[in-house]
Parts: structure tokens; C-alpha cells; sequence
């Protein structure tokens, strides 16, 4: 038989040429192109106008620390949920039902919207320093720090994807993951840091929790990337503590990948 | 289990308290064409999802290409083609990207162009998904459970919304198929397309086999070949060989085991009585009758439940 002779392409091809397709059908869906990206740049362009002022004796201003923490919410928003969400509309739909009667895997079909959401995370952290940068002075950092960012970046990305994979397993029905989605997704961006900050206004208590789950981390490591070394003064632990956030990202990977390979479902729960 | 291309045995589907199917057994001897015919409900569906590997069987046991659908699901996928009735397809894609993608998951896919210009897709070749009407949206469906030269294919309800020339265009492809030694198993509404696709049909009802055979078998394992006659009106014809009823004035309707000595024996009675015949009609009954006559009794039922 011919067709066991020949070879079948392997799982990463298949998920490259998924990837491809998820991002022409990503771009032409302008309400999503617009809404992912012009979100953020809004909120970011809202906060620095609400908060003209600078944090005492270090020249560093609200709006520039705003920058910072918001590429933690530029990879929630990208990497959770668009990820979960859109992973819950093709399970609704049957999309993930179609491509489980082919030959691919699923782990190429995670690898396409793996794809997708880096690609996405790359054009919004691009979207908001451009804002950092031309609107509110923001410097860009030295070569150490891009290495740091690549990494936190990375993790991050990761992380939120892994997180949007599994929770998008208890999203019911397409329509209601965008509100499902962002409850913790707002939640965790007040107590971490990310629209408060110093995160040390909080109840300690508040912290402690927020410090259990990633976008603590994620924005102070982002503050660290591009904020002077004397901002870490209003951090939690007045340090930028770079080694504990490397460890609580890894282990939040871990755990999301876990939760993916025990939650993932390939169709809609019987009825 | 003997070598077929789908094997299926005393299956059990369940959905809650609700049983969709229920023990049904059938096979399909490889390079056959096997259409399950059957209502809404009747549980074709849900036999489909367990022999695709959808969904395993809550009883009896499913083999496909001599395979488990749900064990050895990698192994089988790739001889696959699966036709599903509706969805799952990105939506902001074009009918050409969409079917590229799905050849390249293939080992040694068909030409995707080929099937474009088949098909009549060619026209909407860089239309969206969701652009596309219901029975262009079948054709690309069809093209994608083609695309990756499989050995056996479930269609389920493959025609469903296309116009009259695609439905022509999709039967030609599957005889195609079939002379290509490429099995199928089809669910259809369509007793015509049974009828000329069909090695085999199986009949369901209630998630139950209520018949199974070639649609020669079926029909004639009924004996409901007719005679109608038109003559003058009022006559009495009788005779062992056969049975008649005047249905309306001046038309018989004759009945029995109607071999070639029944029906020259009933037109020579009617010479005999010297009655003036006008017209001689043999009408043979299609699927569409045996399929009417096994699922009335269900029709009925769900009549009477309303």
C-alpha cells in the first residue's frame, strides 16, 4: 500500500502549517485584531493620563512604570485568553473534533496556537513599549536585561498558555469564556501589581495569595526589565528577587502542563 | 472477526438514560459500499462516532480496518477519511487554505487542485469558510475527508443541502472510489442514493438493525413486485396464481409471487374476458417502499406520543 510506505509528516510540520493558518485567520478577523491590541494600548494610554505624577527622588513616572507591568497583562491577555477562548470555540464548533479525525496530534494542534499566541504576544509587548517609548519617554534597557526579558517573556507566554489549555476544559460554551476567562485575569492583575502599584499598599495577606500565582512575578520581572535598579525599593520584598520568580514561573509551567494533559478534550461534553 | 473494513458488534451508545444505539452489528467487507439508512434519531450518527473513534461504545465491540478506532487512533487516522456532517472548519479561511492544510497532514495526499476543479470548487477557491453556502461548505467537507487517498471513508449524510448536480458530481466520486477498492460506510436520507450507490444497506430504527441486505435483496425479499392493469371496469379476475383488486374503477392491482408465468396468466385472463386493456404497468417496489414499511411502526409510535 502506497500510503503506509510513505511518511508522515511529523507532528511539528503539522503544527507550523496549523500555526500559519491560525494566524491569516487571526489577521482577518479585524474585531479580534483590534480589540486584542488596541485594549491595552488603551488601558496603558488611560492609566498614564490618570496618573501624571513620579514616584519620589527616582525620575521614574507612573506612566513609565505602568508600561512595565501592563507586558504582564499583554501576555494574559494574548497567551490566557485567547488561548482558552479560543480553544473553547474549537471545541464548540468542531474544529478540534475535525482534526482529531486526521492524522495529526494533539499536540500539533497545540503547537499551532502555540504559534499563534507568540506571535501575538510579540506584536502586543511590541504595541506597548512603542507606547512606553514615543508617549511617555520610557528608556529602553541594556543588553543584560533584554536577556532577562527573553526569558521572563518566554516563561510567561508559557505559562498563561498552558493556564488558558486547561481552564479553557471547564469553559462550557464559547460564548461565556471571555467572561469566565477574565475573572481571574483582572483579579490577579489588582493584586499583583499590575494596576496598583507599589504592590505594598495591599494587606500583606493580599500579597502573600497574589504571591502563590504567576502575574505577581511576571510584572515585577517586567519592572525589573525596564525600570531603574533603585524602583526596586517598592517591591514586596524591596528586592527584584529574579531567581524565585524564575522558580515560581517554572513550577507554574509544570502545573499547567499537568492540568493540560489531564483536562484536555478533544470534544464538547456529552449532552 | 473476519478481515472487513469496519466491523461492528452488538455496539451499545448511550447518552444519559437515553440508548441511541442499541446492539446493532454490521460490517463492511472492504471495497463495498455500506449506506445506513434510517430517521433522525434512529443512532446512524452516534454508530458513525464510535467506528470514527469519536466516542467509545458503552457495549459490544467496533474494529475498523481491523483496528481499535480509540486504541490505535494514530495508526488509523492516516487510512481515515472522515466526512462530518457539519462545523470544524476555520471559518476566516479560504476554501483553498482550508484544504492545503488538511493535505498536508497526509503522507501522500491527493492533488488538492484536482479535487478543487472535481468538485466545481475552483470558483470559490479564495472565498472564506463562512461565505461559502451549505452545500459548498458539503463539497469542501467531502474534499477534505478525500484529500489523504484513504482506504475506507465515513460520509455521514454526505449530499446533504447540495444541489442536484453536486449530489450527481459526489455520486460519481464515490463509484469512483469504489472501483478504486476504497470501502465506505454512508448515512443518507436519500433512498435513491442507497439505491445506486449501495452494496449494502442497513436499515436502523430506534438504534436498532430493522433490515440489512443488497437493495435487491431488500426489495425483493419483500415480493411487492405489481401489476397494474387498465381495463373496463367491474371485472372479477381470479386465479391461483396471483391476487386482484380493483382499486378504482376500471384499475387493477395485481399481486402475488409475479414470475413471467404469473403476469402472461394475468394478461390472459383479461383477454379471455374480453376486456379492452389500455394499460399494462409493472411497478417494481423501490427501497423507498421497504424503507416506508420497516419504519412506519416507529413513525407511527412517535405520531402517537405527540
Amino acid at each position: 500500500m502506497t500510503v503506509a510506505a510513505a511518511v508522515l509528516p511529523g507532528t511539528f510540520t503539522n503544527g507550523v502549517a496549523r500555526g500559519k493558518v491560525e494566524i491569516l485567520q487571526f489577521i482577518r478577523d479585524r474585531t479580534a485584531v483590534v480589540f486584542t491590541f488596541a485594549f491595552p494600548a488603551m488601558l496603558l494610554l488611560l492609566f498614564g493620563t490618570i496618573f501624571g505624577d513620579s514616584y519620589d527622588d527616582t525620575g521614574v513616572s507612573v506612566a513609565q512604570v505602568y508600561t512595565a507591568s501592563m507586558i504582564a497583562y499583554g501576555a494574559l491577555n494574548t497567551g490566557f485568553i485567547t488561548m482558552g477562548s479560543g480553544l473553547a470555540l474549537d471545541r464548540e464548533d468542531g474544529t478540534l473534533k475535525r482534526l482529531r479525525g486526521t492524522p495529526i496530534t494533539s499536540t500539533a494542534y497545540l503547537i499551532g496556537k502555540l504559534i499563534l499566541v507568540f506571535v501575538l504576544s510579540v506584536a502586543e509587548v511590541a504595541m506597548l513599549l512603542l507606547v512606553g517609548v514615543l508617549v511617555y519617554d520610557m528608556p529602553l534597557p541594556d543588553a543584560s536585561h533584554w536577556l532577562t526579558f527573553v526569558w521572563l517573556f518566554l516563561l510567561s507566554v508559557i505559562v498563561c498558555t498552558l493556564c488558558g489549555v486547561a481552564v479553557s476544559a471547564i469553559v462550557k460554551h464559547a460564548r461565556s469564556a471571555g467572561a469566565i476567562l477574565n475573572v481571574p485575569v483582572v483579579a490577579l492583575q489588582f493584586v499583583s501589581g499590575v494596576f496598583i502599584h507599589p504592590i505594598t499598599q495591599l494587606p500583606t495577606w493580599l500579597i502573600t495569595v497574589a504571591s502563590f500565582f504567576p502575574v505577581k512575578w511576571m510584572s515585577q520581572g517586567f519592572r525589573y526589565v525596564f525600570l531603574p535598579d533603585s524602583m526596586k525599593q517598592y517591591e514586596a520584598a524591596g528586592q527584584w528577587e529574579l531567581g524565585r520568580t524564575a522558580l515560581v514561573l517554572g513550577a507554574w509551567c509544570v502545573i499547567g502542563l499537568v492540568l493540560c494533559l489531564t483536562t484536555f478534550r478533544w470534544t464538547e461534553k456529552d449532552r | 472477526m473476519t478481515d472487513g473494513a469496519v466491523e461492528v458488534r452488538d455496539v451499545v451508545v448511550r447518552y444519559g438514560a437515553t440508548t441511541a444505539v442499541d446492539g446493532v452489528s454490521l460490517g463492511v467487507p472492504r471495497g463495498r459500499v455500506l449506506a445506513l439508512l434510517g430517521h433522525n434519531g434512529a443512532g446512524k450518527t452516534s454508530l458513525l462516532q464510535v467506528c470514527e473513534g469519536f466516542r467509545a461504545a458503552d457495549g459490544g465491540e467496533c474494529r475498523v480496518l481491523g483496528l481499535d478506532p480509540i486504541a490505535d487512533h494514530d495508526a488509523l487516522m492516516p487510512r481515515l477519511g472522515i466526512m462530518l456532517q457539519s462545523g470544524g472548519v476555520y471559518p476566516w479561511a479560504t476554501a483553498g487554505e482550508i484544504l492545503r492544510l488538511f493535505a498536508s497532514f497526509s503522507a501522500n495526499p491527493l492533488s488538492p487542485d484536482m479535487l478543487i476543479d472535481r468538485l466545481g470548487l475552483r470558483k470559490f477557491e479564495r472565498t472564506r469558510f463562512r461565505r461559502l453556502s451549505g452545500g459548498e461548505q458539503q463539497r469542501l467537507s467531502l474534499a477534505i475527508a478525500l484529500v489523504g487517498r484513504p482506504e475506507l471513508v465515513f460520509l455521514d449524510e454526505p449530499t446533504a443541502g447540495m444541489d442536484t448536480e453536486s449530489r450527481h458530481t459526489t455520486w460519481q466520486l464515490i463509484e469512483e472510489l469504489r472501483s478504486d477498492g476504497v470501502s465506505v460506510l454512508l448515512t443518507t436520507h436519500l433512498l435513491d442514493e442507497a439505491e445506486r450507490l449501495a452494496d449494502d444497506v442497513v436499515i436502523m430504527r430506534e438504534g436498532r438493525v430493522a433490515a440489512t441486505g443488497t437493495p435487491a435483496e431488500l426489495t425483493a425479499a419483500a415480493g411487492i413486485d405489481l401489476l397494474e392493469v387498465r381495463a373496463d371496469a367491474g371485472l372479477q379476475p381470479q386465479s391461483t396464481q396471483f391476487a386482484a383488486v380493483e382499486k378504482t374503477p376500471g384499475e387493477y392491482v395485481i399481486t402475488g409471487n409475479l414470475d413471467a408465468a404469473a403476469i402472461a396468466e394475468a394478461i390472459a385472463w383479461f383477454a379471455k374476458a374480453g376486456a379492452q386493456v389500455t394499460a399494462v404497468n409493472t411497478r417494481r417496489r423501490t427501497l423507498e417502499d421497504v424503507y416506508l414499511a420497516l419504519t412506519a411502526d416507529a413513525t407511527r409510535k412517535a405520531g402517537a406520543a405527540r
